[in-house]
Protein backbone atom coordinates (compact mmCIF):
# COMPACT_ATOMS: atom_id res chain seq x y z
CA UNK A 1 0.00 0.00 0.00
CA UNK A 2 1.39 3.56 -1.31
CA UNK A 3 2.13 5.88 1.28
CA UNK A 4 0.42 9.11 0.48
CA UNK A 5 2.23 11.50 2.65
CA UNK A 6 2.66 14.96 1.72
CA UNK A 7 3.34 18.62 2.77
CA UNK A 8 0.64 21.27 2.47
CA UNK A 9 2.92 22.82 -0.12
CA UNK A 10 3.09 19.76 -1.93
CA UNK A 11 -0.72 19.79 -2.56
CA UNK A 12 -0.66 23.12 -3.58
CA UNK A 13 1.95 22.25 -6.41
CA UNK A 14 -0.47 20.36 -8.06
CA UNK A 15 -2.93 22.75 -7.96
CA UNK A 16 -3.42 24.84 -11.20
CA UNK A 17 -5.13 28.23 -11.56
CA UNK A 18 -8.33 27.85 -13.33
CA UNK A 19 -9.18 24.45 -11.51
CA UNK A 20 -12.38 23.99 -9.77
CA UNK A 21 -12.27 23.03 -6.40
CA UNK A 22 -14.08 21.16 -4.10
CA UNK A 23 -13.79 22.22 -0.16
CA UNK A 24 -15.54 19.68 2.18
CA UNK A 25 -16.62 20.80 6.17
CA UNK A 26 -19.70 23.09 6.57
CA UNK A 27 -19.87 26.48 7.53
CA UNK A 28 -17.20 27.32 10.11
CA UNK A 29 -17.20 23.18 10.54
CA UNK A 30 -14.08 20.70 9.96
CA UNK A 31 -12.81 23.21 6.80
CA UNK A 32 -9.44 22.05 5.57
CA UNK A 33 -7.59 25.52 6.75
CA UNK A 34 -4.52 24.63 6.42
CA UNK A 35 -4.63 24.19 3.41
CA UNK A 36 -6.52 26.76 2.47
CA UNK A 37 -4.02 28.85 4.20
CA UNK A 38 -1.27 26.96 1.78
CA UNK A 39 -2.69 28.30 -1.26
CA UNK A 40 -3.16 31.77 0.06
CA UNK A 41 0.51 32.01 0.45
CA UNK A 42 0.94 30.47 -3.35
CA UNK A 43 0.49 31.84 -6.36
CA UNK A 44 -2.56 30.18 -7.30
CA UNK A 45 -5.62 32.18 -8.81
CA UNK A 46 -8.27 32.13 -10.69
CA UNK A 47 -10.41 29.22 -8.90
CA UNK A 48 -14.00 28.34 -8.71
CA UNK A 49 -14.70 27.43 -5.27
CA UNK A 50 -17.60 24.83 -4.90
CA UNK A 51 -19.01 23.99 -1.09
CA UNK A 52 -20.89 24.71 1.74
CA UNK A 53 -19.10 27.81 2.53
CA UNK A 54 -17.44 29.33 5.48
CA UNK A 55 -13.93 31.09 6.58
CA UNK A 56 -12.07 28.87 3.30
CA UNK A 57 -13.99 30.67 0.82
CA UNK A 58 -13.84 34.05 2.87
CA UNK A 59 -10.03 34.00 2.99
CA UNK A 60 -9.63 32.40 -0.50
CA UNK A 61 -11.58 35.54 -1.56
CA UNK A 62 -9.69 37.95 0.68
CA UNK A 63 -6.61 37.26 -1.45
CA UNK A 64 -8.41 37.72 -4.65
CA UNK A 65 -7.95 34.03 -5.33
CA UNK A 66 -11.66 33.23 -6.67
CA UNK A 67 -13.52 33.83 -9.83
CA UNK A 68 -16.16 31.68 -9.18
CA UNK A 69 -18.02 30.02 -6.36
CA UNK A 70 -21.11 27.41 -6.19
CA UNK A 71 -22.53 27.44 -2.95
CA UNK A 72 -25.64 27.17 -0.59
CA UNK A 73 -24.73 29.41 1.43
CA UNK A 74 -21.64 30.96 3.22
CA UNK A 75 -21.63 31.38 7.20
CA UNK A 76 -19.65 31.47 10.06
CA UNK A 77 -22.33 29.34 12.31
CA UNK A 78 -22.20 31.65 15.27
CA UNK A 79 -22.28 35.55 16.07
CA UNK A 80 -21.19 37.55 13.92
CA UNK A 81 -22.35 34.84 11.20
CA UNK A 82 -21.45 36.47 8.00
CA UNK A 83 -18.19 36.36 6.03
CA UNK A 84 -16.75 39.50 5.74
CA UNK A 85 -14.32 38.79 2.68
CA UNK A 86 -17.09 36.90 0.99
CA UNK A 87 -19.63 39.84 2.02
CA UNK A 88 -16.44 42.21 0.35
CA UNK A 89 -16.45 40.22 -2.87
CA UNK A 90 -20.35 39.86 -3.46
CA UNK A 91 -20.85 43.65 -2.70
CA UNK A 92 -18.39 44.21 -5.09
CA UNK A 93 -19.11 42.30 -7.89
CA UNK A 94 -15.60 40.86 -7.30
CA UNK A 95 -16.91 36.56 -7.93
CA UNK A 96 -19.14 35.18 -10.11
CA UNK A 97 -21.66 33.35 -8.09
CA UNK A 98 -23.88 30.10 -8.77
CA UNK A 99 -25.93 30.38 -5.52
CA UNK A 100 -27.98 27.17 -4.99
CA UNK A 101 -30.41 25.79 -2.35
CA UNK A 102 -28.53 23.71 0.04
CA UNK A 103 -29.98 19.98 -1.18
CA UNK A 104 -28.97 20.94 -4.32
CA UNK A 105 -24.96 21.29 -3.48
CA UNK A 106 -25.17 17.69 -2.46
CA UNK A 107 -27.13 16.30 -5.65
CA UNK A 108 -24.45 18.53 -8.22
CA UNK A 109 -21.68 16.22 -5.90
CA UNK A 110 -24.29 13.01 -5.88
CA UNK A 111 -24.35 13.60 -10.24
CA UNK A 112 -20.65 14.10 -10.34
CA UNK A 113 -19.45 10.99 -8.11
CA UNK A 114 -21.99 8.89 -10.11
CA UNK A 115 -20.56 10.08 -13.66
CA UNK A 116 -23.87 11.33 -14.20
CA UNK A 117 -24.53 14.49 -16.33
CA UNK A 118 -27.04 15.52 -13.70
CA UNK A 119 -29.26 14.51 -11.03
CA UNK A 120 -32.91 15.90 -10.54
CA UNK A 121 -33.90 17.83 -7.95
CA UNK A 122 -37.40 19.96 -6.65
CA UNK A 123 -35.66 22.64 -4.67
CA UNK A 124 -34.58 25.64 -6.82
CA UNK A 125 -37.70 25.99 -8.94
CA UNK A 126 -39.75 29.02 -8.64
CA UNK A 127 -36.87 30.61 -6.72
CA UNK A 128 -33.64 33.34 -7.65
CA UNK A 129 -31.83 29.94 -7.91
CA UNK A 130 -32.62 29.46 -11.49
CA UNK A 131 -31.59 33.76 -11.96
CA UNK A 132 -28.21 33.16 -10.04
CA UNK A 133 -27.31 30.83 -12.43
CA UNK A 134 -27.70 32.69 -15.56
CA UNK A 135 -28.69 29.86 -17.81
CA UNK A 136 -26.31 27.85 -16.95
CA UNK A 137 -28.96 25.81 -14.77
CA UNK A 138 -31.74 23.68 -16.77
CA UNK A 139 -34.90 22.07 -15.76
CA UNK A 140 -36.22 18.74 -17.46
CA UNK A 141 -39.19 17.26 -18.04
CA UNK A 142 -39.86 13.68 -16.36
CA UNK A 143 -40.17 10.86 -18.74
CA UNK A 144 -42.86 9.24 -16.49
CA UNK A 145 -45.89 10.75 -16.20
CA UNK A 146 -48.19 10.37 -12.99
CA UNK A 147 -51.47 8.68 -12.50
CA UNK A 148 -53.44 11.65 -13.47
CA UNK A 149 -51.57 12.11 -16.62
CA UNK A 150 -49.38 14.94 -16.01
CA UNK A 151 -45.46 15.15 -15.84
CA UNK A 152 -43.14 16.69 -13.36
CA UNK A 153 -40.77 19.33 -14.06
CA UNK A 154 -37.46 19.47 -12.37
CA UNK A 155 -34.57 21.03 -11.56
CA UNK A 156 -31.61 19.02 -13.56
CA UNK A 157 -28.65 19.81 -11.08
CA UNK A 158 -25.64 19.59 -13.45
CA UNK A 159 -23.11 17.31 -11.88
CA UNK A 160 -20.37 19.32 -9.29
CA UNK A 161 -17.28 17.77 -10.95
CA UNK A 162 -14.04 18.83 -9.10
CA UNK A 163 -10.46 19.06 -10.34
CA UNK A 164 -10.05 19.03 -6.64
CA UNK A 165 -11.40 17.61 -3.35
CA UNK A 166 -9.90 19.45 -0.54
CA UNK A 167 -11.09 17.79 3.02
CA UNK A 168 -9.93 17.74 6.66
CA UNK A 169 -10.60 14.80 8.95
CA UNK A 170 -9.57 14.12 12.58
CA UNK A 171 -7.99 10.80 11.91
CA UNK A 172 -5.97 9.15 8.81
CA UNK A 173 -3.41 6.60 7.77
CA UNK A 174 -0.43 7.23 5.59
CA UNK A 175 -2.78 5.51 3.05
CA UNK A 176 -5.31 7.83 2.72
CA UNK A 177 -8.00 6.05 5.01
CA UNK A 178 -9.64 8.33 7.26
CA UNK A 179 -12.05 8.72 9.78
CA UNK A 180 -13.94 12.07 11.53
CA UNK A 181 -14.46 12.21 15.65
CA UNK A 182 -17.20 14.44 15.47
CA UNK A 183 -20.80 13.69 14.97
CA UNK A 184 -21.49 14.73 11.48
CA UNK A 185 -19.44 13.23 8.49
CA UNK A 186 -20.61 16.14 6.49
CA UNK A 187 -20.01 15.79 2.96
CA UNK A 188 -16.40 14.80 2.97
CA UNK A 189 -16.75 11.64 0.93
CA UNK A 190 -18.82 12.75 -1.67
CA UNK A 191 -16.26 15.80 -2.49
CA UNK A 192 -13.82 12.97 -2.94
CA UNK A 193 -15.65 10.75 -4.89
CA UNK A 194 -16.38 13.93 -6.90
CA UNK A 195 -13.26 14.86 -7.99
CA UNK A 196 -10.15 13.79 -10.12
CA UNK A 197 -7.70 14.56 -7.37
CA UNK A 198 -8.42 14.09 -3.55
CA UNK A 199 -6.16 15.63 -0.64
CA UNK A 200 -6.70 14.84 2.90
CA UNK A 201 -5.28 16.81 5.77
CA UNK A 202 -5.63 15.26 9.22
CA UNK A 203 -4.55 16.51 12.56
CA UNK A 204 -3.34 12.90 13.76
CA UNK A 205 -1.82 10.50 11.60
CA UNK A 206 -1.60 7.01 12.55
CA UNK A 207 -1.26 3.26 12.02
CA UNK A 208 -4.06 1.55 9.63
CA UNK A 209 -4.43 -1.10 13.20
CA UNK A 210 -4.74 2.05 15.49
CA UNK A 211 -7.56 3.92 13.29
CA UNK A 212 -9.30 0.99 12.95
CA UNK A 213 -9.40 0.44 16.64
CA UNK A 214 -9.82 4.12 17.42
CA UNK A 215 -13.28 4.87 16.22
CA UNK A 216 -16.40 2.81 15.54
CA UNK A 217 -16.06 1.07 11.58
CA UNK A 218 -18.84 3.16 10.49
CA UNK A 219 -16.82 6.71 10.86
CA UNK A 220 -13.97 5.87 8.35
CA UNK A 221 -15.76 7.91 5.88
CA UNK A 222 -12.81 7.22 3.95
CA UNK A 223 -10.81 4.96 2.58
CA UNK A 224 -7.10 5.04 0.18
CA UNK A 225 -9.15 4.49 -3.24
CA UNK A 226 -10.90 7.60 -2.71
CA UNK A 227 -7.61 9.85 -1.63
CA UNK A 228 -4.57 10.58 -3.38
CA UNK A 229 -2.45 12.61 -0.77
CA UNK A 230 -2.11 12.60 2.92
CA UNK A 231 -1.02 15.80 5.16
CA UNK A 232 -0.83 15.30 8.80
CA UNK A 233 -1.55 18.88 9.80
CA UNK A 234 -2.63 18.99 13.71
CA UNK A 235 -4.90 21.79 14.76
CA UNK A 236 -5.75 21.87 10.52
CA UNK A 237 -9.03 22.71 10.44
CA UNK A 238 -8.34 25.48 12.60
CA UNK A 239 -10.18 28.38 13.83
CA UNK A 240 -12.95 26.38 12.66
CA UNK A 241 -14.66 23.19 14.67
CA UNK A 242 -13.40 19.72 14.12
CA UNK A 243 -14.37 16.95 15.65
CA UNK A 244 -11.58 17.04 18.66
CA UNK A 245 -11.44 20.54 18.99
CA UNK A 246 -14.18 23.05 19.03
CA UNK A 247 -14.63 26.38 16.76
CA UNK A 248 -12.23 28.91 18.12
CA UNK A 249 -14.70 31.77 18.59
CA UNK A 250 -12.11 34.05 20.19
CA UNK A 251 -10.06 33.76 16.93
CA UNK A 252 -13.30 33.77 14.67
CA UNK A 253 -14.25 37.08 15.67
CA UNK A 254 -10.82 38.22 15.66
CA UNK A 255 -10.70 37.37 12.10
CA UNK A 256 -14.00 39.36 11.47
CA UNK A 257 -12.97 42.43 13.41
CA UNK A 258 -9.11 42.11 11.74
CA UNK A 259 -11.41 42.43 8.33
CA UNK A 260 -12.79 45.89 8.97
CA UNK A 261 -9.90 48.18 8.06
CA UNK A 262 -6.94 47.65 6.08
CA UNK A 263 -4.37 48.78 8.50
CA UNK A 264 -6.12 45.42 10.48
CA UNK A 265 -5.93 43.26 8.04
CA UNK A 266 -2.44 44.28 7.33
CA UNK A 267 -1.50 43.00 10.74
CA UNK A 268 -3.43 40.07 10.73
CA UNK A 269 -2.31 39.06 7.36
CA UNK A 270 1.45 39.62 8.48
CA UNK A 271 0.56 37.53 11.69
CA UNK A 272 -1.33 35.13 10.70
CA UNK A 273 -1.47 34.14 6.65
CA UNK A 274 2.26 35.50 5.69
CA UNK A 275 3.55 32.94 7.63
CA UNK A 276 4.47 28.92 7.67
CA UNK A 277 1.73 26.79 8.98
CA UNK A 278 3.60 26.22 12.22
CA UNK A 279 3.87 29.74 12.97
CA UNK A 280 0.64 30.12 12.07
CA UNK A 281 -0.17 27.58 14.76
CA UNK A 282 2.05 29.18 17.19
CA UNK A 283 0.93 32.92 16.64
CA UNK A 284 -2.57 31.19 17.85
CA UNK A 285 -1.12 29.74 20.74
CA UNK A 286 -0.02 33.11 21.41
CA UNK A 287 -3.28 34.79 20.82
CA UNK A 288 -4.89 32.47 22.73
CA UNK A 289 -2.78 33.24 26.25
CA UNK A 290 -4.23 37.59 25.39
CA UNK A 291 -6.38 38.75 27.24
CA UNK A 292 -10.25 39.50 26.76
CA UNK B 1 -56.48 37.78 38.55
CA UNK B 2 -54.95 35.01 36.87
CA UNK B 3 -51.27 34.12 36.39
CA UNK B 4 -51.87 34.32 32.71
CA UNK B 5 -52.98 37.93 32.20
CA UNK B 6 -48.90 38.65 33.51
CA UNK B 7 -47.95 36.10 30.09
CA UNK B 8 -44.68 38.52 28.59
CA UNK B 9 -45.15 39.25 24.91
CA UNK B 10 -42.12 36.84 24.41
CA UNK B 11 -44.14 34.06 26.03
CA UNK B 12 -47.16 34.77 23.99
CA UNK B 13 -44.79 34.30 21.06
CA UNK B 14 -43.46 31.02 21.82
CA UNK B 15 -47.49 29.68 22.30
CA UNK B 16 -48.01 31.16 18.36
CA UNK B 17 -44.95 29.08 17.38
CA UNK B 18 -46.33 26.21 19.27
CA UNK B 19 -49.64 25.93 17.68
CA UNK B 20 -47.77 26.09 14.40
CA UNK B 21 -47.16 22.53 15.46
CA UNK B 22 -50.54 21.45 16.12
CA UNK B 23 -51.81 18.93 14.47
CA UNK B 24 -48.12 17.81 12.36
CA UNK B 25 -47.75 14.32 14.03
CA UNK B 26 -45.00 12.45 13.51
CA UNK B 27 -42.53 14.61 11.49
CA UNK B 28 -39.17 16.44 12.44
CA UNK B 29 -39.29 19.75 13.94
CA UNK B 30 -36.78 22.55 12.64
CA UNK B 31 -37.29 25.53 14.32
CA UNK B 32 -34.24 28.33 13.73
CA UNK B 33 -34.28 30.64 16.52
CA UNK B 34 -34.53 30.44 20.59
CA UNK B 35 -38.11 31.48 20.16
CA UNK B 36 -39.25 29.31 18.07
CA UNK B 37 -37.19 25.70 19.57
CA UNK B 38 -38.90 27.10 22.86
CA UNK B 39 -42.37 26.62 21.13
CA UNK B 40 -41.43 23.21 19.07
CA UNK B 41 -40.70 21.93 22.60
CA UNK B 42 -43.24 23.22 24.44
CA UNK B 43 -46.26 21.50 21.49
CA UNK B 44 -44.15 18.44 22.14
CA UNK B 45 -44.51 18.50 26.08
CA UNK B 46 -48.28 19.41 25.62
CA UNK B 47 -50.37 18.57 22.29
CA UNK B 48 -47.69 16.86 19.96
CA UNK B 49 -45.76 14.40 21.77
CA UNK B 50 -44.89 12.51 18.42
CA UNK B 51 -42.62 15.67 17.02
CA UNK B 52 -38.72 14.43 16.33
CA UNK B 53 -36.22 17.25 17.52
CA UNK B 54 -33.02 17.64 16.91
CA UNK B 55 -30.44 19.31 18.82
CA UNK B 56 -29.39 21.64 16.43
CA UNK B 57 -26.64 19.60 15.53
CA UNK B 58 -27.31 16.01 14.17
CA UNK B 59 -28.93 13.99 17.23
CA UNK B 60 -32.29 13.68 17.74
CA UNK B 61 -33.57 14.66 20.75
CA UNK B 62 -35.41 11.49 23.35
CA UNK B 63 -36.61 13.90 25.61
CA UNK B 64 -37.47 18.00 25.94
CA UNK B 65 -34.92 19.47 27.51
CA UNK B 66 -33.93 23.70 28.52
CA UNK B 67 -32.57 25.73 25.82
CA UNK B 68 -28.54 24.98 25.78
CA UNK B 69 -29.46 21.75 28.05
CA UNK B 70 -28.35 18.09 27.39
CA UNK B 71 -30.79 15.43 27.19
CA UNK B 72 -30.80 11.45 26.12
CA UNK B 73 -30.56 10.99 22.57
CA UNK B 74 -32.88 9.11 20.23
CA UNK B 75 -31.08 8.79 16.55
CA UNK B 76 -28.69 10.40 14.35
CA UNK B 77 -29.43 13.46 11.43
CA UNK B 78 -26.24 14.46 9.77
CA UNK B 79 -26.89 17.35 7.32
CA UNK B 80 -26.60 14.93 4.92
CA UNK B 81 -29.64 12.77 5.71
CA UNK B 82 -31.56 16.30 6.69
CA UNK B 83 -31.94 16.51 2.81
CA UNK B 84 -33.25 13.24 2.35
CA UNK B 85 -36.30 13.77 5.40
CA UNK B 86 -36.34 17.55 3.10
CA UNK B 87 -37.23 15.45 -0.08
CA UNK B 88 -39.34 13.01 1.74
CA UNK B 89 -41.59 16.38 3.62
CA UNK B 90 -41.62 14.82 6.38
CA UNK B 91 -40.66 18.18 8.04
CA UNK B 92 -42.00 21.49 9.21
CA UNK B 93 -39.44 24.32 9.62
CA UNK B 94 -39.81 27.48 11.17
CA UNK B 95 -37.48 29.45 9.43
CA UNK B 96 -36.71 33.60 9.53
CA UNK B 97 -36.70 35.88 7.25
CA UNK B 98 -34.56 39.31 6.18
CA UNK B 99 -37.72 40.10 4.06
CA UNK B 100 -41.46 38.26 3.02
CA UNK B 101 -43.63 39.65 1.16
CA UNK B 102 -47.49 39.23 0.90
CA UNK B 103 -47.18 36.28 -1.20
CA UNK B 104 -44.73 34.62 1.32
CA UNK B 105 -41.55 35.19 -0.82
CA UNK B 106 -39.07 35.15 2.05
CA UNK B 107 -35.34 36.20 1.28
CA UNK B 108 -32.03 35.41 3.46
CA UNK B 109 -30.14 35.68 0.69
CA UNK B 110 -28.66 39.21 -0.02
CA UNK B 111 -30.14 42.74 -0.27
CA UNK B 112 -30.08 44.54 -4.14
CA UNK B 113 -29.06 42.94 -7.46
CA UNK B 114 -28.03 38.84 -7.28
CA UNK B 115 -24.12 39.23 -8.60
CA UNK B 116 -23.57 42.77 -7.14
CA UNK B 117 -25.87 43.00 -3.73
CA UNK B 118 -25.88 45.75 -1.53
CA UNK B 119 -25.48 43.49 1.26
CA UNK B 120 -24.63 39.97 1.16
CA UNK B 121 -26.08 37.60 4.31
CA UNK B 122 -26.24 34.24 4.23
CA UNK B 123 -27.09 33.21 0.50
CA UNK B 124 -29.95 30.97 0.11
CA UNK B 125 -29.70 28.25 2.56
CA UNK B 126 -32.44 25.35 2.54
CA UNK B 127 -34.95 27.98 1.40
CA UNK B 128 -35.69 26.63 -1.89
CA UNK B 129 -35.67 23.10 -0.84
CA UNK B 130 -37.86 23.62 1.96
CA UNK B 131 -40.78 25.68 0.49
CA UNK B 132 -41.30 23.22 -2.45
CA UNK B 133 -41.25 20.08 -0.09
CA UNK B 134 -42.70 20.74 3.08
CA UNK B 135 -44.37 22.53 5.37
CA UNK B 136 -42.45 26.04 6.20
CA UNK B 137 -43.62 28.78 8.63
CA UNK B 138 -41.81 31.98 9.41
CA UNK B 139 -40.81 33.59 12.84
CA UNK B 140 -39.74 37.08 12.39
CA UNK B 141 -39.02 39.16 15.82
CA UNK B 142 -39.09 42.39 14.74
CA UNK B 143 -42.19 42.95 12.25
CA UNK B 144 -41.66 46.34 10.66
CA UNK B 145 -41.36 47.75 6.86
CA UNK B 146 -37.94 46.44 5.92
CA UNK B 147 -38.77 43.00 6.54
CA UNK B 148 -42.75 42.78 5.61
CA UNK B 149 -41.46 44.37 2.12
CA UNK B 150 -43.36 44.85 -0.95
CA UNK B 151 -40.97 42.64 -3.19
CA UNK B 152 -38.18 41.07 -1.52
CA UNK B 153 -34.63 41.29 -3.38
CA UNK B 154 -33.85 37.64 -3.98
CA UNK B 155 -36.28 35.07 -3.46
CA UNK B 156 -34.95 32.55 -1.46
CA UNK B 157 -38.26 30.51 0.10
CA UNK B 158 -40.83 30.34 -2.79
CA UNK B 159 -43.88 32.67 -2.19
CA UNK B 160 -47.73 31.70 -3.53
CA UNK B 161 -47.00 33.54 -6.83
CA UNK B 162 -44.26 31.44 -7.75
CA UNK B 163 -46.15 28.02 -8.06
CA UNK B 164 -46.78 27.19 -11.36
CA UNK B 165 -49.99 25.01 -11.33
CA UNK B 166 -49.54 23.25 -14.54
CA UNK B 167 -46.48 21.94 -12.94
CA UNK B 168 -47.22 19.08 -9.80
CA UNK B 169 -43.50 19.46 -8.94
CA UNK B 170 -44.84 22.20 -7.02
CA UNK B 171 -48.15 20.07 -5.45
CA UNK B 172 -46.25 19.92 -1.68
CA UNK B 173 -45.68 23.81 -1.51
CA UNK B 174 -47.25 25.14 1.24
CA UNK B 175 -46.51 27.82 3.45
CA UNK B 176 -48.33 27.58 6.88
CA UNK B 177 -47.88 30.63 9.64
CA UNK B 178 -46.25 33.48 9.69
CA UNK B 179 -45.73 34.51 13.65
CA UNK B 180 -43.96 38.06 14.39
CA UNK B 181 -43.85 40.31 17.68
CA UNK B 182 -46.84 41.35 16.55
CA UNK B 183 -49.53 38.54 15.75
CA UNK B 184 -50.02 35.28 13.72
CA UNK B 185 -50.68 35.57 9.56
CA UNK B 186 -51.45 32.79 7.07
CA UNK B 187 -51.86 32.76 3.13
CA UNK B 188 -55.80 32.47 3.24
CA UNK B 189 -55.73 36.47 2.06
CA UNK B 190 -57.14 37.00 -2.00
CA UNK B 191 -54.98 34.64 -4.37
CA UNK B 192 -53.10 32.73 -1.51
CA UNK B 193 -51.77 36.25 0.14
CA UNK B 194 -51.14 37.31 3.38
CA UNK B 195 -53.94 37.69 6.26
CA UNK B 196 -53.97 38.25 9.69
CA UNK B 197 -55.09 35.48 12.23
CA UNK B 198 -54.90 37.29 15.15
CA UNK B 199 -52.97 39.97 17.12
CA UNK B 200 -51.02 40.05 20.18
CA UNK B 201 -52.58 41.32 23.24
CA UNK B 202 -52.52 44.98 23.13
CA UNK B 203 -51.17 45.10 19.31
CA UNK B 204 -53.88 47.25 17.26
CA UNK B 205 -54.90 46.68 13.61
CA UNK B 206 -52.74 50.36 12.73
CA UNK B 207 -49.57 48.89 14.83
CA UNK B 208 -49.74 45.97 12.25
CA UNK B 209 -50.47 48.03 8.93
CA UNK B 210 -47.93 50.58 10.12
CA UNK B 211 -45.36 48.61 10.54
CA UNK B 212 -46.03 46.56 7.27
CA UNK B 213 -45.25 47.87 2.99
CA UNK B 214 -48.29 45.79 1.95
CA UNK B 215 -52.18 45.60 2.49
CA UNK B 216 -52.48 42.04 4.81
CA UNK B 217 -56.05 40.97 4.54
CA UNK B 218 -58.26 40.51 7.54
CA UNK B 219 -56.71 42.85 10.00
CA UNK B 220 -59.67 44.50 11.31
CA UNK B 221 -61.38 41.10 12.04
CA UNK B 222 -58.48 39.38 13.50
CA UNK B 223 -59.22 38.29 16.92
CA UNK B 224 -56.72 38.31 19.37
CA UNK B 225 -53.60 35.52 19.92
CA UNK B 226 -54.33 33.15 22.76
CA UNK B 227 -52.58 33.67 25.92
CA UNK B 228 -50.59 30.86 27.61
CA UNK B 229 -52.41 28.55 29.93
CA UNK B 230 -50.98 28.31 33.23
CA UNK B 231 -49.05 24.92 32.75
CA UNK B 232 -47.96 26.25 29.27
CA UNK B 233 -46.68 29.09 31.35
CA UNK B 234 -44.97 27.07 33.58
CA UNK B 235 -43.09 24.99 31.37
CA UNK B 236 -41.75 27.81 29.28
CA UNK B 237 -40.87 29.01 32.84
CA UNK B 238 -39.09 26.53 34.55
CA UNK B 239 -39.16 23.73 32.32
CA UNK B 240 -37.57 24.56 29.14
CA UNK B 241 -36.32 28.45 29.77
CA UNK B 242 -35.62 28.91 32.79
CA UNK B 243 -32.49 31.57 31.71
CA UNK B 244 -35.31 33.89 29.93
CA UNK B 245 -33.57 33.68 26.72
CA UNK B 246 -36.74 34.25 25.39
CA UNK B 247 -36.87 37.91 26.67
CA UNK B 248 -33.71 38.88 24.24
CA UNK B 249 -35.56 38.26 21.14
CA UNK B 250 -38.88 39.64 21.57
CA UNK B 251 -38.37 42.73 24.01
CA UNK B 252 -41.41 42.73 26.78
Amino acid sequence: MRDKRMSLDDVVGELRSGMTIGIGGWGSRRKPMALVRAILRSDLTDLTVVGYGGPDLGLLCSAGKVRKAYYGFVSLDSAPFYDPWFAKARTEGAITVREMDEGMVKCGLQAAAARLPFLPIRAGLGSAVMDFWEGELKTVESPYPAADGRTETLVAMPALNLDAALVHLDLGDKHGNAAYTGVDPYFDDLYCLSAERRYLSVDRLVETEELVKAVPQQAIILNRMMVDGVVEAPGGAHFTFSGSYGRDEKFQRHYVDAAKTPESWAEFKATYLDVSEDEYQAAVRAFATQEG
Amino acid sequence: MTETTTSTRAEVCVVACAEIFRGAGEIMASPMSPVTTIGARLARLTFEPDLLLSDGEALYLAETPALGAKAPIEGWIPFSKVFDVVASGRRHVVMGANQIDKYGNQNLSAFGPLQRPTRQMFGVRGAPGNTINHATSYWVPKHNRRVFCEQVDIVSGIGYDKVDPANPAFRFHHLHRVVSNLGVFDFGGPDHTMRALSLHPGVGADEVAENTAFEIAGLGEAGETRLPTEEELRIIRTVLDPKGIRDKEVAA
